[in-house]
């Protein structure tokens, strides 16, 4: 008798305690939901509306899906702004600016993680400290060193006469060139690999040079393909300094490019979204092909 | 999150050097050489210096050349009326005094602090809060992480022509979702009043992801069996939050306010991109501000001193930030 309440209230109990569970777990469903339509709503919807007819942009403009879908927006925004040459700016910079903070990341992060020298603590906070100086303070200097380089860009030997770096590729990829992160990253990373490698390589007689090409660079590439994809992203997304070292219209980026389509064609909505899926294609599809990657780059970056 | 020379790092710096002092290396050679008096361990170190300095040679003329020189540059021209064209003076302190009586400076300083005060706690709450919901396992789960990170992928730039469209008062996405709440949206970019909170609402959303990801980071560091305790001690879910979680997430939470501070005093892309400054000076910020007078008017010498200025700006703040997470420490 007194078992058999005692059962029942347990199953009562235990019947409360699955409510609470699936009314948390539908709860945990509505609010991620909820948030990733935030995330990702503008977006398609900027899609949809780059597919639209110049008509259906204004009348139909909740859609997600175009009445009568069209490219013409985008014929429309690659004979207005010359965004394959943009492009191929955009291009150029984005890479040039991964591969040089690929190769000045390992060198100095290889120095400073696998290394024993005196000062090397020293080396590391500067390095480190650069990230507290925001970049508007460097902005103005670095374009004044830039423009005086000398017996570049038509300027002589005082660094005088000529525009220097100012207009060229390198005007983006050499500021940025040993970025602070890419050193941090790739230090970190060589921590993780063991000692006795190179102190085996060592025994054997092997240059440090040999020991850093051969035995430790081979085992970065995972570090190496993060550090690439997070670079060419941020070089991809650049736009004030780009705006500020590239005045010429020929050497403009993608950026640089939409920002003045925003205001010239301020109600031309339709193109204007074309523009912008153009321009965010590239880093958005990376991302996509390797988000696996970089997300647990990212997070285990995080953690450490 | 604006990232303008290619790389500037939001990550967790301090932090891991802390817990990883490589102090370990320079000391044992020298202790062993005293005794065993091997040449052969002070032959590979000399070697060793001789190559790390090697490594270090470009990209410490590099880092020299783009960084230490500029800010020594910074201090000095911001001393002069160095404007590209005609000859240099040197004119003292006389650009911070102008600055202190520089109508537009204030406005910009103004609004950029309006900008920081909303942006900083809403960019931390969500950041936090959405990291909460994703610090589980699961398949499901890893593809939420995606989608939240996804705005953090697009640029800037294009972020915003995004929202120039989805804020367009007429016919954009948000005043058409706040009309089925019988709500009528403002003109956000159109009117002074709203156009600013517009620019924060937009950094969230295209930030908020970034920060995410470093708080589920710090998050993996919170143990579990201490949280299982607290709750047998009988503590609800907000206790367990506040007295075992949030202590225990203190330096990720110090290293993302301070991260949203320095990005927030420097916003410029969007202001530039969808308001100009605009209407009514309601979106001046101080980079806009700087870049305006630095790259505009060429007066570099004006627009240096703004940027120190900045510089100590943030440099405060950060130590504000510092000393009010430290005081919750000692509670």
């Amino acid at each position: 008798m007194t078992a058999s309440v005692v059962s029942a209230d347990r199953q009562r109990l235990q019947r409360r305690a699955q409510t609470v569970r699936r009314i948390k777990t539908v709860a945990w469903w509505l609010g991620v939901c909820l948030v990733s339509i935030v995330t990702v709503a503008p977006l398609v919807w900027t899609l949809a509306t780059s597919l639209k007819p110049a008509g259906e942009i204004l009348s139909n403009s909740l859609s997600l899906i175009p009445r009568s879908p069209t490219l013409q927006n985008y014929i429309h925004a690659v004979t207005t702004v010359p965004y394959g040459r943009y492009f191929v700016n955009t291009l150029i910079v984005a890479v040039g600016g991964a591969v040089a903070n690929l190769f000045f990341g390992s060198l100095a992060g290889y120095a400073l993680a696998k290394l024993r020298f005196r000062g090397r603590q020293a080396v590391f906070i500067t390095f480190l400290s650069s990230l507290m100086v925001p970049s508007i303070v460097t902005m103005i200097p670095t374009f004044l060193v830039l423009r005086h380089l000398p017996l570049l860009g038509g300027n002589d030997v005082t660094g005088n006469g000529g525009l220097g770096l100012i207009n060229t590729y390198w005007a983006v990829i050499i500021p940025g060139a040993a970025g602070a992160f890419a050193v941090f990253f790739m230090k970190q990373f060589f921590e993780s690999l063991p000692d006795e490698l190179g102190e085996a390589a060592r025994i054997d007689g092997a240059g440090e040079f040999r020991i850093f090409a051969t035995v430790y660079f081979p085992l970065t590439r995972a570090g190496l393909a993060v550090l690439g994809l997070l670079s060419f992203q941020a070089g991809w997304n650049n736009f004030l300094w780009p705006l500020i070292v590239l005045n010429d219209p020929k050497m403009m980026t993608v950026q640089v490019g939409l920002a003045g389509f925003v205001n010239n064609y301020t109600t031309d909505y339709g193109p204007l979204m074309a523009g912008t899926v153009i321009t965010m294609l590239p880093v958005l599809a990376v991302f996509i092909l390797a988000q696996r990657w970089l997300i647990q780059g990212i997070a285990s970056v995080g953690i450490k | 999150m604006s990232v303008t020379t290619p790389l500037q790092f939001r990550g967790p710096g301090k932090d891991a050097e802390q817990e990883t002092p490589p102090v370990r290396g320079a000391k044992e050679p020298r202790r062993k050489r005293v005794g065993e008096r091997g040449p052969g361990v002070s032959a590979t170190r000399a070697q060793q210096t001789r190559a790390a300095w090697l490594f270090l040679a470009l990209p410490g003329l590099l880092f020299l050349l783009f960084t230490a020189l500029p800010v020594v540059v910074a201090a000095t021209v911001s001393l002069s009326d160095y404007a590209v064209i005609g000859p240099l003076n040197w004119v003292g302190f006389k650009n911070y005094i102008d600055i202190a009586s520089d109508p537009f400076f204030w406005i910009a300083l103004r609004n950029t602090v309006y900008y920081t005060v909303l942006y900083v706690p809403l960019g931390l709450a969500i950041a936090l809060a959405t990291a909460l919901l994703l610090n589980r396992n699961g398949k499901a789960v890893r593809v939420f992480r995606t989608l939240f990170y996804i705005p953090v992928v697009s640029s800037t730039v294009a972020t915003a022509t995004v929202w120039y469209w989805v804020l367009n008062p007429q016919h954009g996405l948000l005043n058409e979702v706040l009309s089925w709440f019988g709500i009528n949206g403002p003109a956000w970019l159109y009117d002074s009043h709203w156009a600013m909170l517009a620019i924060v609402l937009m950094s969230v959303w295209a930030g908020f992801g970034g920060n995410m990801m470093i708080f589920l980071g710090g998050l993996q560091g919170v143990s579990p069996d201490l949280k299982e305790a607290a709750r047998l001690d009988g503590a609800n879910a907000w206790q367990v939050f506040r007295h075992v979680v949030l202590p225990g997430i203190r330096r990720t939470t110090f290293l993302v306010s301070t991260l949203l501070i320095i990005n927030a005093f420097q916003v410029f892309d969007q202001a530039y991109v969808l308001t100009k400054g605009g209407p009514g000076n309601s979106t001046v910020t101080i980079v806009y501000y700087i870049y305006d007078r630095g790259f505009g008017s060429l007066q570099m010498g004006y627009a240096s001193a703004l940027s120190f200025i900045l510089f100590v700006i943030i440099l405060v703040f950060s130590l504000v930030n510092a000393r009010l997470t430290n005081r919750d420490a000692e509670k």
